[in-house]
């Protein structure tokens, strides 16, 4: 039996997520699989739109409904749940999004989830990373449906191919919630690249010494069209906010560079930024652990160094 | 009795180097520290300020694992809660199978809340609070940074990749927590003597109708690929002039 996958789109209305279509690369490497992509929204139509482009999808449905205005998780379950029959895999991206609605579908289907998949080995064999990525599992599973999360980091996003595969609508006859409402999103605007998605990204630890202390981070980062990531420990004092957090229990990220500036390297850190092709560290203590991971090691004051390069570049 | 039920985990200590077995079949835990995952300690901490606030009358701590465990349900009740409930289970306790236990105690204890910890620092799964609330069909509020509660309801500020989400849920409801919640307190040792007389049921995953299945077969641990250790450069010039040379700048 082939499988039949559904992955859940991750979208803000308007765009899709590229974390969909890391879900739909890690999707085709289960040779013969047949890929539908799923998106709840109010008005799904450009979305859909963007995931029929995508290379390797074969079908969109879509999921319309006024109550899907925010991504509820206790409301968006029930609906890919009573989607979910016909197929063998459910898969969505192992962002806070996908990792707050997946979950919960499992839990409707009562079907086990494997979390953060790096690989697909077959149709019941996957490789994830445990303990903070300190170590690799292999699991195995006889359940015949089954729920995953995706570790982007892990994939390359589908390309956008020429030929749209086709989109129905669908409707499904589950009840939804009331019980929990949206309030309110705080994001900080920024015009930087998205953190999870950058080529580029500089990172600052607690040794920038104060938020004041970041923007030698952004001015670099504006020069190379970088986004700029945080330590939890940064995090935690206030000099960044959490969505800058990059480590085990912040992002995962995979650029092409990365640079880690005043960062000692915590194992939870270490975890965020292991996909990184090439990784920078910036540290006074030469010591830091920072320096085992690093390609290009600098042992020196940041803020000598820092602005030193931002002359450098020009 | 107004209640909040904790769930907490016994993992290794989040300090502790991991290694993984020579023969693949695990990670090595032997003469290694463990602990009550970080998580769930903050889950703990934020239903004992609730409970000292005066929004709750007992917390009650649980967790789903073998004999050992009780070492970690003893921290829990020195650290403040007022019982706990010890589900003993041996080998793989799968998220599914936490979550129909917790199921089981919470229609024994009929708590207003319910508060684990985000994910287990072990097998970073991440799952037991949503499989939870999908079972219970109450809401969830996973990665909580903010918890403010009235009568009914309560008010969750979440930690998302776009920023901080705040959403409102009615009670009873399933919390998960983030790093930021709160800072656990440090437990006394009169309270490690006190938590020696606090009550400890000890329960089985039969006797509360659930069966331990694992449905996820564990095959092979592996330690991950390791990054070959890099140069060092003396200055900017050198790093700028090496991140050229490879075309990353």
């Amino acid at each position: 039996m082939s499988a039949k996958i559904l992955i859940v789109a991750e979208h803000d209305g308007a765009r899709l997520n590229p974390s969909t279509a890391k879900c739909v690369s890690c999707a085709r490497t289960l040779a013969g699989a047949e890929i539908t992509v799923v998106v709840c929204a109010v008005d799904a139509a450009a979305v859909a739109a963007q995931a029929a482009q995508l290379e390797g999808v074969s079908r969109v449905i879509t999921l319309e409904n006024a109550a899907n205005q925010h991504a509820l998780a206790a409301v968006l379950a029930p609906q890919i749940a009573a989607l979910a029959a016909p197929y063998t895999h459910l898969l969505g991206p192992s962002t806070t999004f996908g990792k707050d609605l997946m979950a919960r579908i499992a839990g409707l289907l009562e079907a086990p989830q494997v979390s953060d998949i790096m690989a697909i080995e077959s149709a019941t064999r996957f490789r994830r990373p445990i303990f903070a990525g300190n170590a690799i599992l292999t699991v195995e599973t006889s359940a015949a449906k089954l729920v995953g999360t995706v570790r982007a980091a892990s994939f390359e996003a589908a390309a956008s191919g020429a030929a749209a595969a086709p989109i129905e609508k669908a409707s499904v006859a589950a009840e939804l919630p009331t019980h929990t409402r949206f309030v309110s999103v705080s994001a900080a605007k920024s015009d930087r690249p998205d953190l999870q998605t950058a080529a580029r990204v500089i990172s600052g630890g607690r040794a920038l010494g104060s938020a004041e202390g970041f923007k030698i981070l952004y001015r670099l980062a504006d020069k190379l069209g970088a986004a700029v990531g945080a330590s939890r420990a940064a995090v935690d004092a206030g000099y960044a906010p959490n969505e800058m957090q990059v480590g085990q229990t912040g992002k995962i990220i995979a650029p092409e560079l990365y640079v880690a500036v005043g960062i000692s390297g915590a194992i939870q850190h270490l975890t965020g930024i292991k996909d990184a092709r090439t990784i920078v560290a910036i540290n006074k203590d030469g010591e830091a652990p920072i320096f085992e991971v690093a390609d290009f090691g600098l042992v020196g004051d940041l803020f000598q160094v820092i602005p030193e390069i931002e002359r450098l570049i020009g | 009795m107004k209640r909040i039920l904790v769930g907490i985990k016994r993992v290794v200590d989040y300090n502790v180097r991991i290694r993984v077995k020579p023969d693949n079949s695990g990670v090595i835990t032997e003469g290694v520290k463990m602990s009550v995952n970080p998580f769930d300690e903050i889950a703990l901490e934020e239903a004992l300020r609730i409970k000292e606030r005066g929004g709750a009358e007992e917390v009650i701590v649980a967790t789903v694992g073998p004999a050992d465990c009780q070492q970690q349900l003893r921290t829990a009740l020195a650290m403040g809660a007022d019982r706990a409930l010890h589900v003993q289970a041996d080998g793989v306790i799968e998220p599914l199978v936490a979550a129909r236990a917790l199921l089981k105690l919470i229609e024994k204890e009929q708590p207003f809340l319910v508060i684990l910890g985000k994910q287990a620092i072990d097998d970073d799964n991440g799952q037991t609070g949503q499989v939870l609330a999908a079972l219970w069909q109450r809401p969830q509020a996973t990665y909580a940074s903010k918890l403010e509660l009235t009568e009914t309801s309560a008010r969750v500020t979440r930690e998302v990749d776009a920023g901080l989400e705040t959403l409102e849920v009615d009670l009873p409801a399933v919390i998960t927590t983030d790093l930021r919640l709160n800072e656990p307190r440090y437990v006394k040792l009169p309270d490690i003597m006190k938590a020696k007389k606090k009550p400890l049921e000890t329960l089985t995953l039969p006797a509360l109708g659930v069966e331990p299945r694992q449905q996820l077969k564990l095959v092979r641990f592996e330690p991950p690929p390791q990054r070959q250790k890099g140069i060092r450069v003396k200055d900017a010039a050198e790093l700028v002039e090496a991140l050229k040379k490879k075309g990353l700048l």
